[in-house]
């Protein structure tokens, strides 16, 4: 059952969108044509829908471990952000170097930045109570506004015509690209890693085991001597720290170089992607791929319907909604019993 | 009077900024008080500030406009009323989804209306009065929202510790066991108080795209939604302080406009860091004092209600 409400989730937000579709003067047939079969009929397509899922897995597995353990970080986007200018100022210093260790580094030092935006809120929330939902989130807006300074500043392209760019990346620091022809770059890879950590640390380890009875109960952990501080490190840290990493995939992977806007939100929407995968690794790499679905469908859509790119969000937003309005049907049992006779 | 002449229009521009979140504030406190925790304020904000402006756009009523802006907050807070308090759904992720939902809807909604003018709400001219020095822009000159927004913190105010509603609804925020047990509908009155929520951020968002920068950008609350949230941890839910806390907030916002214009030399996006930077401090101020915080928060804020029948 816990399996089913999110094919359920998806059957109903498919069914109010082509209400949605309709009223917004689309023949949902032909939107729906657009938005799942389309963006995936051709292997060009396939691997694109691998490109977009790349980002949202990497974040969202770190997510799900966070969630797991009631510690609701939903600042992955500013993560994400900060990890894309700690892995590209590695570049940005180092362009001139051409080192088969630029890319590693540029990775490592994209974990470390994202993980070092993340434990401001785990220090906050550790030492000053501070909630981290609104610390993590206010976090975003200012990674957000640091990129846009650099770009727009000290790291411009000195050769870029004074657009807000960085230097593009050299092939030293670009990702490899593991199929000719299209964009599939070796980010992927460090996601399915992420994915196959992440089980192994919640199926095997103490800490995973930790994090499970933490989320479940709280009072049962500290009984067992479970510290709750060290599990708002551990969740956020690495929570930061992949989403760190999915921010130098996207700047060293898709885009190339260093822009001011480098993430159609998907530190965001990868909240949805842990939700829906039931904060499970394996079904995050399912939901991943159905949310980028999403952002291919909204971009096609749009080229062939003219709809705007925003009804992927309102999309999206839907999934959660059914997602949650289902999880009811897991946690309780309907009974059609008047209280009469129940009484009786 | 020379050399002071910037003191009105900067008080002026702080108070269009923090109206806007003392009406998100003031709806988001009726609901916590309620032991409702809404995250998706932004989002509600959103779908207010896109409502007002269509409906302003196309009828030129600007009492419609707000009265738009009301039913569309509280018709999203709706959704969040029927996943968390009738379907027992989680309420942190239920608002997140509120807030990405609300994003996009409103995007989807405004798409016609980017970069379209709007003339901006009517400010109050009482000749005479309004011609005052000094304290006449200020006190007689404002737009009625401004106004109405201060009715609310009153209002608000009084309700919750003047009378029984207020006294059964802070009940139902701090046990709603107890509450349910001497016969009181905890669902009926927390919908109540999602409701109230859902349409004053809906007339919080509304006074974005008509007064405070009259037209529709997409995603044009900027966060003032999470400001709004973090605003009653700052006020440890009292009314009043609210009111002062969003005065606050309007005043770092406009001093971040002013620091530009006066040539101060730092970078933009320094500035803009302000508001979100103050925010994350007053939170790790008013947090250390745990007890503090624990006192005055409604004890079941977040809980869902299961009646043990």
């Amino acid at each position: 059952m816990v399996y089913m409400t999110p094919v359920y989730a998806l059957l109903l937000t498919i069914a109010s969108s082509t209400v949605l579709f309709s009223a917004l003067g689309v023949s949902p047939l032909e939107a729906l044509n657009n938005f799942f079969i389309l963006p995936v009929g051709d292997t060009y397509g396939i691997t694109e829908l691998l490109v977009k899922a790349t980002p949202l897995i990497l974040c969202a597995i770190g997510l799900s471990i966070g969630f797991r353990a009631n510690v609701w970080n939903i600042g992955a986007e500013g993560q994400l952000t900060m990890g894309a200018i700690f892995g590209g100022g590695v570049f940005i210093y180092l362009y001139d170097v051409d080192s088969f260790l630029l890319l590693p580094a540029m990775i490592i030092m994209g974990a470390v930045g994202g993980a070092l935006w993340a434990a401001i809120p785990a220090f906050f929330k550790t030492r000053f109570n501070a909630n981290e939902i609104l610390t993590s989130l206010m976090l975003v807006y200012v990674a957000v506004l640091v990129l846009s300074l650099l770009v727009h500043g000290p790291w411009r392209d000195p050769d870029g015509f004074n657009f807000p760019e960085s230097r593009i990346f050299s092939e030293a620091a670009t990702m490899p690209v593991l199929w000719e022809g299209t964009r599939l770059h070796f980010g992927t890879v460090l996601a399915l890693v992420a994915v196959l950590g992440a089980w192994l640390m919640l199926a095997k380890t103490l800490v995973g085991f930790q994090v499970k009875v933490i989320g479940a109960a709280p009072l049962a952990g500290s009984y067992a001597g479970f510290s709750q501080k060290k599990i708002v490190w551990f969740s956020l840290l690495v929570g930061g720290g992949l989403a760190g990493v999915a921010g130098v995939s996207e700047v060293s992977g898709p885009i190339g170089q260093l822009l001011p806007s480098i993430s159609p939100g998907y530190g965001f929407t990868a909240i949805i992607v842990a939700f829906l995968g039931r904060l499970h690794p394996v079904g995050i790499v399912f939901a991943g791929l159905l949310m980028a679905l999403t952002y291919l469908g909204g971009e096609t859509a749009q080229i062939n319907l003219g709809l705007p790119v925003a009804v992927t969000g309102v999309f999206q937003g839907m999934v959660l909604f059914f997602l949650l309005a289902c999880d009811v049907l897991v946690n309780y049992r309907f009974r059609f019993k008047s209280y009469g006779k129940a009484a009786s | 009077m020379s050399g002071f002449e910037w003191v009105v229009p900067v008080i002026l521009t702080i108070i269009t900024a923090a109206t806007p979140l003392v009406f998100a504030a003031i709806g988001e406190l009726v609901t916590e008080k309620s032991g409702v925790l809404n995250l998706g304020v932004e989002g509600m904000m959103l779908v207010g500030a896109v409502a007002a402006f269509a409906t302003a756009t196309v009828t030129g009523s600007y009492l419609l406009a707000i009265a738009a802006a009301a039913l569309a907050g509280a018709a999203l807070a709706f959704v969040f009323g029927i996943l968390t308090l009738s379907l027992m759904a989680n309420q942190v992720a239920t608002g997140l989804a509120l807030t990405l939902f609300g994003v996009g809807l409103s995007a989807l909604a405004g798409q016609g209306f980017v970069g379209e003018p709007v003339k901006a709400l009517e400010k109050l001219n009482i000749s005479g009065l309004t011609d005052l020095p000094f304290v006449g822009p200020i006190l007689f000159g404002q737009d009625p929202l401004v106004y109405l927004s201060f009715i609310m913190v009153a209002l608000v105010s009084w309700f919750l510790y003047k009378t029984k509603g207020g006294l059964i609804l802070r009940a139902v925020g701090d046990s709603h066991d107890a509450a349910h047990s001497i016969g009181y509908s905890v669902i009926g009155i927390r919908y109540l108080a999602v409701l109230f929520g859902g349409a004053m951020s809906g007339i919080g968002g509304a006074y974005l795209s008509l007064a405070y920068t009259p037209m529709w950008a997409e995603n044009m609350t900027a966060g003032r939604g999470w400001i709004a949230l973090a605003l009653i941890v700052f006020a440890t839910w009292k009314p009043g302080l609210v009111l002062i806390g969003a005065y606050m907030f309007g005043g770092i916002t406009i001093l971040q406009l002013h620091a530009q214009a006066a040539g101060l030399d730092l970078p933009s996006q320094v500035l803009s860091m302000l508001p979100y930077l103050a925010t994350v401090i007053v939170l790790v101020l008013i947090s250390k004092d745990e007890s503090r915080i624990r006192k005055h928060a409604p004890a079941c804020i977040g809980k869902i209600f299961h009646p043990a029948a």
